[in-house]
């Protein structure tokens, strides 16, 4: 297939916007090529978009979609030649996930946060989403055998029990959620700062996310520990984010990327003491990722109208409840994680949610490196991900932002900086916001650029780059982002004209970690009485068995430096 | 060849134990050890459907299964609007198929959770559920409350593995560091077991939750000194020891989602805990009957964004309980054939819904026999799951299991008879 005469954006590989053609061989990004001729002449040509942070699959998901039949109801879409039925806006079916993602351009989506023993069920989900590539990270913030391992300052067991738990639940990295605080939620109370010491434990959230960060980069994990910060959603929580990523700073990586992903920052970006003088600290936010090279963040940025929040940071979650007035799902799991779900509406007068949403435009736009910031809603929890081409068109037109600042409550012009920023975004700086820098720093080696031996996850849209001025055409560019004009996955051809015209399986990405037998040994004998005395079930019933992944991609990892990179 | 089997997950009730040791001799089940009396007789088999069958002139006749699929799939194609209903004692990738297959042909899904814990989703929707996996009560609960149900007979190993007698981390003494306390209509055998019975009067639960919440919300002044039968100072107690639990747990049965007020009673009992969090660290969870009726529920939640009652005749998925579940339907006439799999409606439903598919062409897949083989016009007897096939489940707490394959089957699965049936279906309408 060739891809002949698109305006190209590859930033990766130092291409922005050339005119060039496009090879694909074999499902990936060739020299030359035979076959198929996809006419893009003047066409705003990029990879496949790439989701770092986004709840597509698992209980809470589920959880969602059965306490909100209300939201099932809306986009619904009937099946077609090709598609299954699609259901839901905040919390859609499986398949319009695929499908949804597939139009906007976006080839990869990773689920952001999953328990080890509820992994199985996430995979069932995650098999059932077309077209995207995929995988999950596992949790393990609250996790009573790395906070034993913790407190005996055992790393090596932790490294063992890290590889073990992601083999076990077929999981991408290490995602920690408001550290500690989900055992403690175990009683009802939640850890208060990053020094509080976890009930019944002995130990810090400071210490629990500092050895997991050792931990990741002694197995040399392709992504780095992917964090939620403690005290996530609560005003003044910005210095709780600054101090958590100064526990950080002296840990050195073990691959070309970040030391710690941050999740969602919009939501940790918060000023005030309380919600009636709560205020955006961004730009303080955005001034240390300037200044530190060992973090990277995602936005988490908020879209008007209906949300659902799900998160394994339950006492936010009952929080939420109450502050909401709004039904409520919790989820304890035994020995590792609890979490919640609690439906939302982002309304624009109201002052806080104005605010939210000036955080996270103020956070992208105040940080000058766009390979630190990846765009995304933290979907459902700040907005469905179909919002993104809205969010696109925000950071490349100044005129879009002071249009929509209107029709805001008015705080949101005292309370952050917004009103001040002039910047407007250029292709390049989406481009790798969507694409290049959230698969840099997930590791992915294949995705979010279109050198030779790329995967061939190419997005192509109705756009003219030459022609319209995104500053002015901002329509023109949300309306275009909605419905790429091609999408191509792995080399197939599965959106044309905004429609989905075919639905691969897409891979499913986990990492098998080495480790040292002796210490792999170590750590499963105490495992093992874990599982007899406290484990609801039985150790070998545990692990996702290799039936729930039917397209598999194995990264390789571990503590011994390993054959491919001596 | 003698063979013992550990870990073997029992398919019997939502407690979906896992610990079972089954004795496999010559490709047959011997011994089961571990399991409750209900799990070992399930799992040790009875009463097997031998051969597929066909109505003619009234009686059941012995088919070949390929002669079988062709009548089932002609009779799916020929209805107006199939209910497809059951999916309780088999696999999730049984219903995946069956979902499938109702796309197609725009038929309904329906599960035995519209006529069990259908009320309890249905105050989900209103409020939420605030739960946890068994083993998070196992390790904390210091109070745990039966509800409407009997687990000492229903759920035999529940109390054991999981609940008011299991051990855990911060319940050391198991028993001994807990507090039962019991609420239902009569004194079960649970109840006999309970550090504090109330018996209340049929039909009152709402009543009895309604008062709980308005002590627990201090405005206990308000009540009348006797609500539904029970002392004011007796409730006044009872709200004290959920309150000066450190984690209470409620389970609740059919007790309280069938009896008068139905999804209301769980609603106000959703609200009860969700409020008792306030005070102190609460959940609730359904006791779940069938083995996988969970797992029906969360298939179809991710596949259609409903957990049951889901109606495909649009072409787009349309949920209203009420309207789309399987009793409603049936008494309205509103379906004109059905597709029965791992269920006994003929046992189970209104006696109305059961006339209703009496007269209508009935498809039954089981491994068993039972009252509905007794006017099924085509029977296909399948596998069993978690004995014969493996495949996926999920246990009362929501949390995935894989089941086992024990022994080989001489039937196919329900997988396998689905995917043809979806063949023949798609034949035939290719012929049209």
């Amino acid at each position: 297939m060739i891809i002949k005469g698109g305006i190209v954006y590859d930033p990766a590989n130092g291409i922005f916007g050339e005119e060039m053609d496009i090879c694909i061989e074999n499902g990936r990004i060739a020299e030359d090529a035979g076959g198929e001729v996809i006419d893009a002449r003047g066409l705003l040509v990029m990879p496949g978009g790439v989701d770092a942070h986004s709840h597509i699959a698992g209980p809470k998901l589920n959880t969602g979609r059965i306490m909100r039949p209300d939201d099932s109801r809306m986009g619904t879409e009937p099946r077609t030649r090709v598609c299954r039925p699609s259901t839901g806006y905040t919390v859609p079916n499986c398949y319009a996930i695929g499908y949804r993602y597939a139009r906007l351009g976006y080839t990869t989506a990773f689920e952001a946060a999953t328990p080890i023993i509820e992994a199985r069920h996430t995979h069932e989900e995650l098999e059932e989403i077309p077209i995207v590539d995929k995988g999950a990270l596992t949790l393990f913030g609250s996790n009573w055998t790395v906070m034993e391992c913790v407190r005996e300052n055992d790393l090596g067991r932790l490294a063992a029990y890290v590889a073990w738990g992601l083999r076990a639940a077929r999981g991408y990295g290490v995602k920690i959620v408001n550290p500690g605080g989900g055992e403690a939620w175990g009683f009802g109370s939640n850890v208060k700062s990053v020094h509080d010491p976890v009930p019944h434990f002995d130990v810090t959230p400071a210490q629990i996310i500092r050895a997991l960060a050792e931990v990741n980069e002694r197995l040399r994990l392709p992504h780095s520990i992917h964090l939620h910060f403690n005290n996530l959603g609560r005003p003044g929580n910005y210095t709780t984010a600054i101090e958590t990523l100064e526990l950080l700073k002296d840990i050195k990586p073990s691959r070309m990327r970040q030391v710690v992903h941050v999740a969602h920052m919009q939501f940790s970006a918060y000023g005030g003491t309380g919600w009636k003088d709560f205020e955006s600290k961004a730009s303080v936010i955005a001034d240390y990722f300037n200044q530190t090279d060992h973090a990277t963040m995602d936005l988490g940025q908020i879209i008007f109208g209906p949300a659902t929040t799900m998160t394994a940071d339950a006492p936010l979650e009952y929080a939420n409840a109450r502050i909401g007035h709004q039904k409520w799902s919790n989820h304890d799991i035994e020995l590792e994680e609890s979490s919640g779900v609690v439906p939302w509406v982002y309304m624009r007068k109201m002052p806080v949610n104005a605010v939210q949403w000036a955080i996270g435009l103020e956070l992208a736009l105040l940080t000058r490196d766009p390979w630190k910031v990846v765009m995304t809603t933290d979907h459902p929890n700040g907005g469905p991900f179909v919002n993104y081409p809205e969010i696109i068109s925000l950071l490349m037109s100044r005129e879009k932002r002071e249009e929509e600042m209107k029709t805001l409550h008015e705080v949101v012009r005292s309370r952050s900086t917004l009103p001040s920023i002039e910047r407007e975004m250029d292709w390049s700086e989406i481009v790798i916001m969507t694409r290049a820098a959230p698969a840099r720093i997930l590791g992915l080696e294949d995705k979010g650029h279109l050198g030779t031996g790329a995967d061939a996850d190419i997005s192509i849209y109705s756009i003219k780059p030459d022609e319209i001025d995104p500053s002015k055409d901002h329509a023109k560019v949300k309306a275009g982002m909605s419905r790429a004009k091609y999408t191509i996955k792995g080399g197939v051809v599965v959106v044309r004209d905004g429609e989905v015209v075919a639905a691969p399986q897409g891979r499913t990405y986990w990492v098998d970690a080495a480790v040292p037998e002796s210490e792999m040994d170590r750590m499963l004998s105490a495992l093992k009485e874990k599982f007899e005395r406290y484990y609801s079930i039985r150790m070998s019933n545990y692990m996702v068995q290799d039936a729930y992944l039917s397209n598999p991609f194995v990264v390789r990892a571990g503590v011994q430096p390993l054959k491919e990179v001596i | 060849m003698r063979l013992q089997i550990e870990d073997v997950l029992c398919t019997f009730c939502g407690c979906l134990c896992d610990d079972i040791k089954v004795e496999v001799n010559e490709g047959r089940i011997e011994r089961v050890r571990g399991a409750c009396r209900l799990g070992s007789s399930k799992i040790m088999g009875h009463n097997r459907i031998k051969s597929p069958m066909i109505r003619v002139n009234g009686t059941l006749k012995e088919t070949s299964y390929e002669d079988a699929y062709r009548k089932a799939a002609e009779i799916l194609v020929s209805a107006k609007h199939p209910l497809l209903y059951g999916w309780a004692s088999t696999t999730c990738e049984a219903l995946k198929k069956g979902i499938i297959l109702a796309e197609e042909i725009g038929g309904v899904v329906d599960t035995t959770a519209t006529v069990c814990h259908g009320p309890s989703i249905i105050g989900i929707e209103e409020k939420g559920l605030v739960g946890s996996t068994l083993g998070q009560i196992k390790n904390r609960a210091d109070l745990i409350v039966f509800w409407g149900c009997n687990p000492s007979e229903a759920h035999p190993r529940h109390t054991l593995r999981y609940s008011s007698n299991a051990s855990g981390r911060f319940i050391p003494e198991g028993r001994k560091d807990r507090k039962v306390l019991v609420i239902d209509v009569r004194e079960t055998r649970t109840a006999r077991n309970a550090d504090r019975f109330l018996r209340i009067q049929p039909g009152t639960d709402y009543e009895i939750i309604s008062a709980l919440r308005m002590i627990i919300g201090g405005k206990a002044e308000s009540l009348p000194e006797d609500v539904a039968g029970v002392s004011k100072k007796e409730l006044i107690e009872i709200a004290e020891m959920m309150k000066s639990a450190k984690f209470g747990a409620i389970f609740f049965g059919l007790g309280l989602t069938h009896s008068r007020g139905r999804y209301k009673n769980v609603d106000n009992a959703l609200s009860l805990v969700s409020e008792l969090n306030s005070h102190t660290k609460f959940v609730i969870m359904a006791m779940r009957g069938h083995y996988n009726v969970t797992g029906a529920g969360q298939v179809l939640a991710w596949s259609s964004g409903y957990p049951m009652a889901v109606d495909y005749a649009r072409g787009a998925p349309y949920y209203n309980p009420g309207e789309t579940s399987c009793c409603d339907l049936l008494s309205r006439r509103d379906v004109d054939a059905a597709l029965i799999i791992a269920s006994d409606p003929a046992s189970n439903l209104p006696r109305g819904c059961v006339e209703a598919l009496a007269e209508m062409p009935v498809i039954q897949i089981d491994p068993f026999e039972n009252p509905t083989t007794l006017f099924a016009d085509v029977v296909i007897p399948s596998a069993i799951a978690g004995i014969e096939v493996e495949g996926t489940a999920y246990r009362m707490d929501g949390l995935s299991l894989r089941l086992r394959k024990l022994v080989d089957a001489e039937y196919p699965g329900d997988v396998e008879i689905l995917q043809a049936i979806l063949d023949n279906v798609r034949r035939l309408r290719d012929d049209n």
